[in-house]
């Protein structure tokens, strides 16, 4: 084989158009005889609509349409949700909200009209009639007795509440050292891709189809979902996600619009518009991460861990889009790299007046990982133990794996690791990190006044997740490209650089010779989309065995018109040949010319094994997901005078399995890591006790800059996943999973000398100053 | 996020600006650099009847040194200020402040004097000015008056231009010599709006001696500060680390900032002691390099 | 036509002048991408934070979304179309993006590309701490920004005639 591409660093292939400002993102989509939408949205929380008036707004310039749910009544219904669970009580908005408003930037009216101006003109005369109702505005208000109810039939605010358990938790308490408790809590964020969410919907009456381009992870999920909601047959329906810019969760989610753009364009037969504002963007994008979590550990004097009971409360929101995806995940996450033989998890998901929540890169994982290596951190210091140290005496042994954890996974199968070695992981961590070293460092530091520390988290992501992704792979008559399809679309990550890899070293023919177009539903009959971590697992898995296929097919052809045996066939870049007479033989090309109009006499097939189409679909089944895992270590420095963090050194040594592209998985982790780093230091959703967002533009909810990314290392321990050929397991989100527990390990660390205990993200300046007071007042 | 409907003016003489801030008044919003009216007008925060776009009048982008000073016209852009050598060489405090006001790209078109007029209470300019005792022309149709800064914010994102006023010029006075200076402030990450900023001038005598100290705060009120309990404190005052300490614990005294979501008030009275402290230090530092050289 | 809102406009726009009508009120960002169908300048939150919007304005880059198109009339722009030679050849900026792993979605990469040209221009050998405060007014949420970084420095280097 010539050509081997997987697992080198190839730059990437998307690039050269990114570069040029020949990118193809939605908003730059321009239609003859387009319009654009404009949304008008609620300004409180929660409140009964008691009329819209729209007489004025259908009278300003350039208006075409202004609608209410009045208008849409005819065909509107509760959304489908992505997935159910019995312990749900499942609530989903329409795309206009009907007589109650759930949340301050709920859809309550949309225009259409010449441009986005005179759409924006429209909405300022459009009069709503609200009557304003109580709010539940946080989690902690969510639970309190006497709280308003969000839905009126759910009166305790709980939309789920579901448990697991591993072992015997009661009887592991009772025999263990020490039994401690501790409360974390963790507030919202959001996803925030630099482009935000956009989509041009157009309606072609002469094919009868239906066509949305929009700016979404899952084109397949969002042609499912627009069929069922504008009764329309699927094959009616093409979804298309050209480049997306960033992705991070929310964009795989049903939101509203997508909705409204479509009727819109399905109602007035032109082709219409709607690109969200960033001001749009913090009240209307879904969210995450608001949990609260009540741990219980026991564990022995020797550091070890005996057994943990949390009882978690997370915030959903004010409907259930994603369901219980991300609880549930929480949930699961919870003993991570450790041994924990009895467990006791239970789940409480509760409404608020607030945008849904879905998933945010990490979705639900970052939180459980920071309760766990937050408690591990505990016992350590309790213990006055090394937290190194206490972890390496917890971990799953090497040995171990398959590991079953005993619980069942957000996949609904049970939670096997299907590889890794966190010692290995953590060892080769510290010694990059040279942990004496540093350690020594920071007492010099302390000897000077400064407040440096050391923190560290261990993590496993469940990731890869099923059920299944598809490929196409085809070579073109003739000229022998390949064109590969894959139902995954990309908003970064590479899709277009690594499946090609894969299909590239497969067929063993140059990259250049390799196209692939993602995130088209013509491509690709089924698909489910790019979130979870599971585009290199299912995608790049499914392109492996496709161009294998292909390549399989393509040899016997070969052999049949060669007219030798199968087995006397080689194969060398992208050439099938007589092994002892390599001058006899097919390129791709001409083996695909003849897959595609046969040789024989006449339109007779040349043989009787002949094979039409030299293309294989193979749709890549995920028998469970796999288990990545890694650690970051970091060492800080805290001004205790202005509560302000400065990261000195920041360590990762992740295991993603096999490595298909190292550099663009250093960019994924580099990534990533900015932004665990951001949802401690700078990002903070902020809402005031009626519900109402106080953070929400960029002058108040911080993203970080290039003066703020620190350094960052990063290195591999490769332990591939025995349950797909290329041993792949997920990596776009690692980065961010363990980056808020390690960070505000070592900023505990650095205070230890005050006594601050730190139990919650985010911690800002000023949250930090706080507690810094509070512990030198105690 | 679009602009509302509006007026647009871009007049080529400083009279017809006036003429036009005369005839619409207070339906007029003046556009000078733009970077904190053009977000407003973004977000339909402001919907003003017409916009005077002060861009195409002749002239007004100077930095000019002049016998009572630095004279700076109403479009000088933050970026050229930031990089004029008689203002990094005599207003070096400017220069250092200016290089935290937004970023590069909002520098290149920002001028001084939309800053000032805009008065955001979090801004750092205003609070340069006051340290620098800057003096600052108005002109309207009804003639030309000089105010000192310390009289020109009066409320946040409230001056005292009137509807009809124009802030045409801003005049800094020369420092003394053997002057240090000092800028920091505490924001969320680079180019955000400060929690709280510091801007210090500390001037020493023939001695060594304190001959004059300045401190100038933002975000700590409605308004800029100057916190003349510690001037005072240090005023004529033999210099040392501790005695910049204890002077800077009184800034506490003139505050009285408010809390909202970016920050409590107690917060920002601390940190309003903290950088009075360092900024305090380290133009105290400068100032005996510069009595040295 | 009320002439207050609006207006002819002319630009030169990377070497060819365009000509167009447009409301008063439209902003420089919308006039590119829309009127112009220079769609590689980026709008990402219209309130000059994001900077994916950067153009350059008589050689300075600004925030295209915090300037009215009619403000722009008579003035030379230069956007991310313009950066490549004539014949494709791609400029040192962007050569050195794609080598280092400079972007991924690539959406806020046209702002920074400009503001790197301008930066590099006035400051050939620039430290990396340099790079950092030039680009700290560019957010980008998928890169972390350590590879556009070593992108810039590699850039430098090349446009200084070292080898990189």
């Amino acid at each position: 084989m010539s050509h081997r591409y997987i697992g080198a660093s190839v730059v990437r292939r998307e690039d050269p158009r990114l570069l040029t400002g020949r990118g193809r993102f939605v908003d730059d989509l321009e239609l003859p005889g387009m319009l654009h939408m404009a949304v008008c949205r609620s300004p409180y929380a929660h409140a009964r609509l008691r009329a819209v008036h729209l007489e004025a707004a259908r009278q300003s310039e350039g208006v075409v349409a202004a609608w209410s749910y009045a208008d849409i009544a005819d065909i509107s219904r509760p959304f489908p949700m992505f997935l159910s669970h019995p312990a749900l009580k499942a609530k989903m908005y329409e795309a206009l909200a009907r007589d109650v408003v759930r949340y301050a930037g709920e859809p309550v009216a949309v225009v259409a009209a010449q441009d986005r101006y005179l759409a924006e003109d429209a909405l300022q005369r459009i009069v709503v009639d609200y009557e304003p109702l109580p709010a539940v505005a946080s989690l902690a208000q969510a639970l309190a007795p006497g709280a308003p109810c969000v839905h009126p039939d759910v009166p305790d605010n709980v939309a789920a509440h579901f448990a697991q358990s591993v072992g015997d938790v009661a009887q592991a308490f009772a025999g263990a050292d020490y039994v401690h408790e501790l409360e974390l809590r963790m507030q919202r964020g959001c996803g925030h891709p630099i482009e935000t969410r956009a989509a041009v919907a157009q309606y072609d009456p002469f094919e009868e189809t239906l066509t949305l381009w929009a700016t979404i992870q899952a084109p397949h999920r969002m042609r499912r979902a627009l069929a069922a909601l504008l009764d329309l047959p699927p094959q009616r329906v093409r979804v298309i996600a050209p480049d997306v810019g960033g992705g991070f969760g929310p964009k795989a989610q049903l939101h509203p619009e997508y909705v409204l753009v479509a009727l819109l364009a399905l109602r007035l037969r032109r082709p219409v518009k709607y690109t969200e504002d960033r001001l749009e963007h913090f009240l209307a994008t879904s969210q995450e991460r608001e949990q609260l979590h009540r741990v219980q550990v026991a564990f022995n004097r020797d550091g070890t861990l005996v057994g943990l009971r949390d009882t978690m409360y997370i915030d959903v929101g004010a409907y259930t889009p994603a369901g219980v995806i991300t609880p549930l995940i929480t949930q699961t996450t919870i003993p991570g790299t450790y041994r924990l033989p009895h467990l006791h998890l239970e789940t409480y998901v509760t409404f608020s007046n607030r945008v849904p929540m879905t998933v945010v890169r990490g979705a639900g994982r970052s939180q459980a990982v920071f309760v766990m290596n937050r408690v591990v951190d505990h016992v350590a210091r309790t213990l006055n133990l090394d937290p190194a140290e206490v972890r390496l005496r917890n971990f799953i042994p090497r040995e171990a794996f398959p590991y079953d954890v005993g619980l069942l996974y957000r996949d609904g199968k049970p939670m096997i690791y299907d590889s890794g070695d966190y010692t290995a992981c953590l060892h080769k961590a510290l010694e990059i990190f040279d942990y004496p070293a540093m350690r020594r460092e920071q007492e010099a530091a302390r000897r000077q006044g400064r407040y440096v520390g050391l923190g560290m988290a261990t993590f496993v992501e469940g990731g890869g997740l099923g059920p299944y992704e598809g490929a196409v792979v085809r070579v073109e008559p003739g000229s022998g490209r390949v064109v590969v399809h894959s139902g995954a679309g990309t908003q970064g990550q590479g899709h277009e650089t690594v499946l090609a890899q894969i299909a590239a070293e497969v067929l063993d023919v140059d990259l250049a010779q390799v196209e692939v177009r993602t995130g088209d539903t013509a491509g690709l009959a089924h698909g489910m989309g790019t979130f979870g971590s599971r585009v290199a697992v299912l995608g790049g898995n499914a392109v492996y065995v496709a161009a294998q296929q292909v390549r399989a097919k393509a040899l016997r052809l070969a052999a049949s018109l060669l007219q030798v045996p199968p087995e006397e066939v080689g194969w060398e870049n992208g050439r099938a040949f007589v092994k002892r007479e390599p001058a006899r033989g097919y390129h791709l090309g001409e083996l695909a010319h003849v897959a595609d109009i046969g040789m024989g006499f006449g339109m007779a097939a040349p043989h009787p094994e002949w094979e039409p189409a030299l293309e294989a679909t193979h749709y890549f089944k995920a028998e469970r997901a796999t288990y990545a895992s890694g650690v970051h270590l970091v060492a800080v420095e805290v001004d205790v005078e202005t509560g302000q963090v400065r990261v000195l050194r920041y360590v990762v040594v992740d295991d993603c399995g096999r490595v298909l592209n190292p550099l663009l998985m250093r960019g994924q982790v580099l990534g990533g890591v900015c932004q665990g780093i951001s949802e401690v230091l700078y990002e903070e959703l902020v809402y005031d006790e009626e519900g109402q967002l106080l953070t929400g533009t960029f002058m108040d909810y911080h993203l970080p800059t290039a003066m703020e990314m620190p350094a960052v290392e990063v290195d591999h321990v490769e332990t591939p996943s025995p349950l797909n050929p290329l041993g792949s397991k997920g990596a776009g989100e690692s980065g961010t999973i363990p980056a808020q527990a390690a960070l505000v390990s070592a900023i505990e660390d650095a205070l230890a000398p005050l006594g601050v205990r730190l139990y919650e993200f985010p911690l800002g300046p000023r949250r930090l100053w706080e507690l810094i007071q509070q512990a030198r007042s105690a | 996020m679009k602009p509302p409907r509006f007026d647009y003016y871009d007049p080529h003489s400083l009279d017809e600006a006036l003429a036009l801030l005369a005839r619409y008044g207070p339906e007029a919003k003046v556009l000078a650099g733009g970077q904190s009216l053009m977000p407003l007008l973004n977000m339909r925060l402001v919907a003003p009847a017409a916009l005077v776009d002060l861009n195409r009048l002749p002239d007004l982008a100077y930095v000019r040194v002049t016998p009572a000073g630095l004279a700076l016209g109403a479009l000088a852009r933050q970026r050229q200020v930031e990089r004029a050598e008689a203002v990094v060489q005599g207003w070096p405090l400017l220069a250092a402040a200016l290089r935290y006001v937004g970023y590069p790209q909002i520098r290149t078109r920002g001028t001084v004097g939309g800053s000032l007029a805009h008065a955001d209470p979090a801004a750092e300019l205003p609070a340069v000015m006051l340290a620098l005792e800057a003096r600052l022309v108005l002109s309207s149709q009804r003639g030309r008056r000089t105010l000192p800064a310390a009289a020109f914010f009066l409320a946040p994102l409230t001056t005292a231009l009137a509807p009809d006023e124009l802030l045409c010029e801003v005049q800094l006075p020369p420092l003394p010599p053997r002057t240090g200076h000092s800028f920091q402030e505490v924001s969320r990450v680079w180019g955000a709006f400060a929690l709280v900023g510091a801007a210090a001038l500390v001037t020493l005598d023939d001695a060594g001696r304190c001959q004059q100290a300045r401190l100038a705060l933002t975000g700590v009120g409605p308004v800029p500060q100057r916190a003349s309990a510690v001037e005072a404190a240090l005023a004529g005052e033999p210099l040392d680390a501790e005695r910049l300490r204890q002077a800077a614990a009184l800034v506490e005294q003139d505050l009285n900032p408010e809390s909202d979501v970016h920050a409590s008030a107690a917060y920002r009275r601390h940190l309003a002691r903290v950088l009075a402290q360092r900024t305090l230090q380290a133009a105290w530092r400068r100032a005996q390099e510069a009595q040295k050289a | 036509m009320n002439p207050q809102q609006q207006r002819v406009v002319s630009v030169i726009v990377n070497g060819r002048e365009y000509t167009g009508t447009v409301p008063t009120r439209k902003t420089l960002a919308d006039f590119l991408r829309q009127d112009l169908r220079l769609t590689g300048t980026h709008v990402g939150c219209e309130h000059g934070v994001c900077g994916a919007c950067t153009v350059l304005l008589d050689g300075q880059p600004v925030r295209a979304c915090l300037l009215l198109a009619v403000q722009a009339h008579g003035a030379r722009l230069e956007t991310v179309e313009g950066l490549a030679a004539a014949d494709g050849t791609l400029h040192p900026l962007q050569q050195a993006f794609q080598q280092c792993h400079a972007l991924q979605c690539g959406f806020c990469t046209p702002g920074l590309l400009m503001t790197l040209k301008a930066f590099l221009q006035e400051n050939p050998a620039p430290t990396a701490e340099e790079v950092r405060e030039a680009i700290a007014g560019h957010l980008c949420r998928c890169t972390g920004y350590l590879h556009i970084i070593a992108a810039a420095l590699q850039a430098a280097a090349q446009l200084r005639g070292e080898r990189a």
